[in-house]
């Protein structure tokens, strides 16, 4: 294949209709403050695993809203959960609790679907 | 001139009848320059009408002004200096071939009717760089809105049809106006931002069926900054692949557009994609013609397939041309002017040639 020094980026089209999206309302249950999220990305530039890796909170919360659990799990899986994202949420936003959460409702949903 | 009726006139658009002032396309004239010359043979000849292509004309800075390198007061002036051509040569209907200059041209004219300030400033301008004088335009049409405006005059006189000869149905027709012609300034387009029926119309008109598809009005991916920057070329190709694979499972025959930019990038990112993805959007992995509005009016007229230039896009037009069945020799495909051979282009490596 041809390289022209620019590639082609793939459509984030989302389809409603083959897509599972419980699995936010069930964490909005569980992690009351998740509600609160503005997406300000203040966790993201606090991240120590981000310093090192292409960690993302911020992705973590658009790929979970969006119901990309396959993307999401192995970016869950580079948190080392130090809970300094916690420290600087301006909305109090209880994150470590947060990722600790999809880990689980992500496990959850792959058993089941096993 | 043809007043608006009383319903949906929101939608509609006033278009000069006759004696117009041609303003060529940058794009067009180096990419398709045959385009050009069919409409205004489609004009003098099929139509009868009074049309000028003015050999002083020049640029209307739109794609300098879209990237954000020339500044307004420039484009107005230069703009103006095109209006004074018209002026001197005693016109008053104004009909640009690109739809980015019809778009900048409208831009341009709206600033100067709200701020008439800005029109003396203009005036001022241009007096002092060239001591020339201008009108303001009674009217500006785009070209596709006067083809749409003739469409019943050219089908009396059309030698095909938009039929498949093989199975007697409806060519299917991927309509692309360009973002340009409507999407800014609404009241100056045909149909509207919502309803742009410029080009849907020519289908219907001439026996074609038009695909509604999911990304229909998604823009085509020229984006100007998205394109002259090699690196950001990939926010460019990535809209047009959005597109096409939007469109792949409705299967067009063709793609008909009305701006010269998004004509040559829905023919020219298919070479991308099959290069690249390896991936072509028809079964015979040839793509998907894309022709403009005047390149389909005069192939339908029955004029020479290379006298339209058709040789000169990207993805080769012979598959739909077999489908109308149309008659052409493949020989002439690459002669000059006097019947000699020229050296063919070099083939791509995956897309069907």
């Amino acid at each position: 294949m041809k390289d022209f020094g620019y590639s082609i980026s793939k459509g984030r089209t989302l389809n409603y209709d083959n897509s599972d999206f419980s699995l936010k309302k069930t964490l909005e249950h569980d992690v009351v403050s998740y509600c609160r999220c503005i997406g300000c990305g203040a966790c993201a530039s606090t991240c120590s695993a981000a310093k090192f890796t292409d960690f993302s909170i911020f992705k973590c919360n658009m790929l979970f809203r969006n119901a990309k659990y396959d993307e999401l799990e192995q970016e869950l899986s580079k948190c080392m959960l130090c809970g300094k994202c916690t420290l600087v949420c301006p909305r109090g936003v209880n994150t470590r609790g947060m990722i600790l959460e999809m880990r689980n409702l992500i496990e959850k949903n792959k058993n089941n679907n096993e | 001139m043809e007043l608006k009726k009383r319903f949906w006139n929101e939608y509609q658009k006033e278009i000069a009848d006759d004696h117009y002032f041609y303003a060529r396309s940058c794009i067009r004239q180096s990419f398709n320059p045959g385009a050009e010359a069919m409409f205004l043979n489609i004009m003098k000849d099929n139509l009868h009408k009074d049309i000028i292509d003015e050999a002083n004309q020049h640029t209307c800075t739109g794609i300098g002004y879209h990237t954000d390198i020339v500044p307004f007061y420039t484009t107005a002036t230069i703009m103006a200096r095109l209006f004074s051509l018209m002026t001197e040569a005693g016109y008053k209907n104004y009909v640009p071939s690109c739809v980015t200059s019809f778009g900048l041209y409208v831009e341009v004219l709206e600033t100067w009717k709200h701020d008439p300030e800005t029109l003396e400033k203009t005036r001022e301008y241009l007096y002092k760089a060239c001591k020339r004088e201008f009108e303001l335009p009674e009217n500006i049409a785009h070209s596709s809105d006067i083809i749409y405006k003739f469409r019943n005059e050219l089908k009396k006189q059309m030698k095909y049809q938009l039929i498949n000869k093989h199975t007697g149905q409806p060519l299917r027709g991927v309509e692309h106006v360009g973002c340009h012609y409507a999407k800014v300034f609404p009241a100056f387009g045909e149909g509207g931002a919502e309803f742009p029926y410029v080009l849907a119309g020519l289908i219907e008109s001439w026996g074609g069926e038009v695909i509604d598809y999911p990304e229909r009005r998604h823009c085509c991916g020229f984006g100007f900054r998205n394109y002259l920057v090699l690196t950001n070329r990939s926010y460019s190709v990535s809209n047009t692949y959005k597109k096409l694979e939007s469109m792949e499972p409705y299967q067009p025959d063709f793609i008909l557009t009305n701006c010269p930019g998004c004509n040559m990038f829905l023919d020219r990112w298919q070479y991308t994609i099959a290069e690249t993805q390896h991936k072509t959007y028809d079964a015979e992995g040839k793509g998907i013609p894309v022709l403009s509005h005047e390149e389909l009016a005069a192939l339908l007229l029955g004029y020479d397939p290379w006298k339209i230039g058709l040789q000169m896009h990207q993805v080769q037009c012979e598959s739909l041309m077999d489908k109308i069945g149309i008659a052409y020799n493949p020989d002439e495909k690459y002669a000059d002017i006097n019947g000699n051979q020229l050296t063919p282009p070099d083939k791509p490596d995956f897309l069907k040639i």
